[in-house]
């Protein structure tokens, strides 16, 4: 391409005219662009291929076929796999919101700059960076036994529900730095014309601020999300029953096999993939 | 003489170390139109960030109609929204259309009724040459246009005064005529105004008074023939032989 740009052909005729070069240019470019593809197919066949024949002619090749690629546990094991990961995607959905309104309280409340609000600014930054750097897998297994070793009457011990909990409070420190980065994005300015035309602190923020901080967020939300999707799984761990995880676990355990691990692995791909692809074309859209 | 409308009186301000207003008393009387001349970095935009109450002045007072409106006991929302201030910048609300942009404070500070407040804004949009833009976003507008969206915004609230922070600093040359063209019909209508600008031809055909801030200072204030044919102070002389030079003024 750079070349049928920056070097005009010395062996054509440069009396062509405009039309000719422009055709010209438009078979260099399709010429190109054939080579480029059939460079990327062919490379894509030597990559994959070797990779395969690596794979398969491994020594222990037989048994790992054997042990997770073995299509008759796989069917008998993916339906109640399935069906188990709808609890996945509820529980997904629920902790969703709870995360968004946490993560926004928080982040509003960090923004407050009236010293009646220190207490709770300084408990929200406590929570972000505690809960922001304990890992997840942590969190669930401190709320999941913590919490119904307090005994508390009132509390819940639902193992699904602290699962859950667990999972806003971690995910809800993430999203909370994603909206403060958000609120930090939109040009003070705006925050002076809405206070300009007449609106208060509080209208300034709801009205002018924060649709424009949510609007940049998007995208990062969404990879947000994409992660918390697949940390559902880690409430299998404190004992949340028919959850896909756990329910691929228990069919691994029938048979010695790690194939419906496998069909786990499947389903939450089917989820996560799509919502990739669509933050990809939603950051291309915002580029452009 | 009746009461003006804006009275300035002994206000300082600085910024860390640095004073940016010394002392600076002025007064603005109904149907006037001042113009704030001077370099950048000599206080006009502060002086009228103060008086919108978005910066909080060090010490002296100012009044709106009489009343003081730099006591902690003001409400400074409340004084905002008598007041209308036009940023350099332009910053209207990029995520509403230009409808919106002018009724959000029509309907949010001042309670008018969607409706009404959406014909108030078809009527100021029409008045600036905008009949037709109102459903647009404001990235689609020329610099122009925007800021003449975004005087009709300070102006729709029918406000006792409008502040315009250098109005046309940020336009492509061939689009300045058009947003002063907006100021002047602001002027033709009695609209009491604070105008700081660059614009010294401008300066001289609207405001009834010019007065020349030079680091801080109020160094000079009078009609504009005289403050800008016959300055007396030597700041003012040097400021506009130094635009005469550059071909400004």
């Amino acid at each position: 391409m750079e070349a049928s740009k920056e070097h005009p052909d010395s062996t054509a005729p440069r009396a062509g005219g405009a039309a000719d070069r422009r055709a010209e240019r438009a078979a260099a470019k399709h010429a190109s662009d054939r080579r480029g593809a059939q460079i990327a197919a062919l490379s894509t066949i030597v990559v994959v291929g070797s990779l395969t024949a690596l794979t398969v002619t491994s020594p222990g090749w037989p048994q790992v076929r054997e042990k997770f690629f073995n299509w008759e546990i796989f069917w008998e094991s993916f339906p109640d796999i399935a069906q188990a990961f709808w609890l996945d995607v509820r529980v997904f959905m629920v902790v969703e919101v709870a995360v968004l309104i946490v993560g926004l309280l928080v982040a509003l409340t960090r923004t407050t700059t009236t010293p009646a609000m220190f207490p709770l600014r300084m408990l929200a930054a406590v929570y972000a960076d505690l809960f922001r750097g304990v890992p997840t897998i942590l969190l669930v297994y401190l709320v999941g036994f913590g919490v119904p070793g307090l005994a508390l009457s009132g509390l819940p011990t639902e193992p699904v529900i602290l699962g859950g909990i667990a999972l806003t409070l971690s995910y809800g420190a993430y999203v909370s730095e994603v909206y403060r980065a958000g609120l930090r994005s939109v040009h003070p300015g705006q925050r002076e014309a809405a206070l300009a035309v007449g609106l208060t602190e509080r209208q300034a923020m709801g009205h002018v601020v924060l649709p424009q901080a949510v609007r940049s967020v998007g995208p990062p939300l969404l990879n947000d999300f994409i992660a918390l999707q697949k940390d559902v799984a880690l409430i299998a761990i404190i004992g949340v029953t028919g959850e896909a995880f756990r329910q691929a676990q228990i069919a691994q355990l029938e048979d010695f096999n790690y194939t419906p691990l496998l069909g786990a692995a499947l389903l939450y791909l089917i989820v996560t993939i799509p919502l990739a692809r669509l933050l990809d074309r939603w950051e291309r859209g915002r580029v452009r | 003489m009746a009461t003006p409308v804006i009275e300035v009186r002994e206000v300082t301000k600085s910024f860390g170390e640095r004073e940016v207003l010394k002392g600076i008393d002025l007064e603005v009387h109904e149907h006037q139109a001042v113009a704030l001349i001077g370099a950048s970095g000599s206080g006009k935009s502060t002086l009228l960030r103060c008086i919108d109450l978005l910066v909080e002045i060090d010490d002296g007072d100012i009044f709106l109609d009489g009343d003081v409106i730099t006591d902690p006991s003001v409400d400074p929302v409340a004084v905002r929204r008598r007041l209308g201030l036009v940023f350099q910048a332009y910053n209207l609300f990029p995520h509403l259309n230009v409808l919106d942009n002018i009724t959000l404070g029509i309907t949010k500070a001042h309670g008018v009724e969607r409706e009404n407040a959406e014909e108030q804004a078809r009527g100021i949009l029409a008045r600036f040459g905008l009949e037709g833009r109102a459903d647009e976003s404001p990235s689609n507008l020329s610099g122009g246009q925007q800021q003449r969206v975004a005087i009709a915004r300070a102006f729709g609230t029918r406000p006792r005064a409008m502040l315009l922070d250098e109005v046309t600093s940020a336009l492509d040359p061939e689009l300045v005529g058009e947003v002063l063209a907006a100021v002047r019909d602001l002027k033709a209508e009695g609209v009491t105004m604070i105008i700081a600008t660059h614009e010294m031809s401008f300066a001289r055909e609207v405001a009834d008074t010019v007065g020349f801030l030079h680091e801080g200072r109020l160094v000079e204030i009078g009609a504009p023939e005289r403050v800008l044919e016959n300055p007396t102070e030597v700041p003012t002389r040097r400021f506009l032989r130094r635009l005469l030079e550059a071909g400004r003024a």
